[in-house]
């Protein structure tokens, strides 16, 4: 099985302050992937250098067999990256509908158009005319996770999506995954709550510190050995 | 009835600043771009349609045909290659591009053209006025003028709120990091926005020939009316810079009715009383966090 995103021993920097250490990531089409760890352990500078915002000082990032060392953050929406940002980050002066739309701009060809985003979150439609600002923060994310969708990727980032969300609103989202998943998209998720990361997940992996200290099938792992793996040494 | 006329006059002038303002507002809008060569880019197109009725003996209107998506063409090619590199680094850094550019323009105009001053023809239409009874007239020019700002500014928002690429536009005005993670190529964006707005200073810049004489030193002062217009209306709301051209047009108005040498200052006084009482002009957005 080729991986559909490959990052070999990828370094990235904050000006001088070293975020990432020679992390090793595959995932494989088809696969769900969970990537869990502590406040600061790099999992979203991480999910950054694989967008393109961050540029690793070395290693690689690959996706499809392509090294995207040359590929600007904007042109990996068109190969198949879709991404749901930490915090959402609508575009607030735009309404929820005009919020898909933009995310459809570079779509490929695929199953994802208005209709079937309204028919994942129905609470959308009545909403569709409304500036996106002034939804509450779950509405919110159900718009941020259609609005990647719109772009139809083969693989979707989902940066800590139920942060801030009350749990029958992360139970909800969650929910959704499925459908997307059976869609045949490969996702990649950052999260903080290990439960929810791991119910979800075929593979889990752990960052502590900009480091990879765990990594394994979801079933396999014991969650006190990725407990342990989250909070370092031997608390 | 000298007042009514007065203030009539006065919205028609408005129409005329709204007109020049219109692009000035959309690239602050877009871009958060104050561009300090606005003025100069406009007397740039008024000085190509000279060229275009010199040499190749057109019509001063059919001039707009040529120059108007000309100026749309170095618009793109200016947003592309020199003002992207300013936008996000910090206000000053446009501030100080495009002041530059405007001594540029205007140099590179006083050099080919002299100082001389120049004026395009627009027909009987200048001449012509449309009598409204009891003694009131309005200048046909003067109207079509306005009628151009409306439908401009109106075609403009249309365009921002209907189109793709209006979309595109706005998204990257709220959020460009973001905005390039749903693969949208801000440079490409901005670079068209310009475009957009370069097509209207050419309009403004010609219809401004047409209607007053010109040299290549008259930017900078066509540069302070639009700049007024667009912080009275409210920066970034293109019908709040409609609205700040006509409060401006009438306040020059009227102060010149008052006493003829006070019709500039009389805009001044109303510009800066906006600018302490209501900051975020008369139709500023609310921004949200």
């Amino acid at each position: 099985m080729t991986g559909l995103l490959e990052v070999e021993r990828a370094n990235t920097f904050y000006g001088h302050f070293h975020a990432l250490f020679d992390i090793e990531l595959e995932v494989a089409e088809g696969e769900t992937i969970a990537v869990v760890g502590a406040n600061g352990a790099g999992k979203s500078t991480l999910l950054r250098t694989i967008t393109g915002v961050l540029h690793p000082a070395s290693g690689c990032v690959r996706f499809d067999g392509r090294d995207l060392k040359q590929t600007p953050a904007y042109r990996r929406v068109a190969l198949g990256m879709a991404m749901v940002p930490e915090g959402r980050r609508l575009f607030p002066s735009l309404t929820v509908e005009e919020n898909l739309l933009v995310g459809g701009y570079r779509a490929r060809p695929g199953p994802w158009q208005l209709a079937r985003v309204y028919d994942l979150f129905p609470l959308l439609t009545r909403l569709r005319r409304r500036r996106a600002v002034t939804l509450s923060g779950g509405e919110q994310q159900a718009v941020a996770l259609g609005r990647a969708l719109m772009s139809n990727p083969r693989l979707l980032l989902l940066d800590e999506v139920s942060l801030g969300l009350a749990p029958v609103l992360v139970r909800q989202l969650y929910g959704a995954l499925p459908e997307v998943q059976a869609a045949g998209t490969t996702i990649l998720l950052v999260e903080q709550d290990v439960h929810q990361a791991m119910a979800v997940a075929d593979r889990v992996y752990c960052l502590l510190e900009g480091r990879c200290v765990l990594q394994g099938q979801a079933s396999e792992l014991s969650f006190e050995q990725v407990r342990r793996a989250y909070f370092g040494g031997n608390r | 009835m000298i007042w009514v006329n007065t203030v009539l006059q006065g919205i028609l002038l408005g129409g005329y600043y709204a007109l020049f303002a219109a692009g000035l507002s959309l690239m602050f809008g877009v871009m958060r771009l104050v561009n300090l060569a606005h003025g100069d880019l406009a007397v740039l197109a008024a000085f190509g349609s000279v060229v275009l009725v010199d040499q190749a003996h057109l019509n001063a209107w059919a001039t707009l045909i040529v120059v108007v998506p000309l100026m749309a063409v170095i618009g793109y090619l200016l947003q592309r290659y020199l003002l992207n590199l300013t936008v996000g680094v910090t206000p000053l850094a446009s501030i100080l591009v495009t002041f530059g550019l405007s001594i540029i323009i205007s140099n590179a105009l006083l050099q080919v053209f002299s100082a001389d001053s120049r004026g395009l023809q627009a027909g009987n239409i200048s001449i012509e006025a449309i009598g409204l009874g009891d003694g009131l007239a309005v200048g046909r020019f003067d109207v079509l003028v306005f009628g151009v700002a409306v439908v401009l500014l109106a075609g403009l928002q249309l365009f921002l709120s209907r189109t793709m690429t209006g979309r595109l536009m706005r998204a990257c005005a709220d959020d460009r990091q973001t905005a390039s993670l749903m693969g949208i190529n801000e440079r490409h964006v901005y670079a068209l926005a310009t475009a957009v707005a370069l097509a209207t200073v050419a309009v403004a810049g010609i219809l401004a020939g047409m209607r007053t004489q010109f040299t290549p030193t008259s930017g900078p002062m066509d540069l302070i009316f639009a700049f007024e217009a667009v912080v009275i209306g409210g920066l970034g709301s293109l019908w709040g810079t409609l609205a700040g051209g006509i409060v401006l047009g009438v306040a020059q108005t009227v102060g010149g009715q008052i006493n003829s040498a006070d019709q500039i200052l009389a805009g001044h006084l109303v510009f800066l009383a906006v600018l302490a009482f209501r900051p975020r002009g008369l139709f500023g957005r609310v921004t949200v966090a």
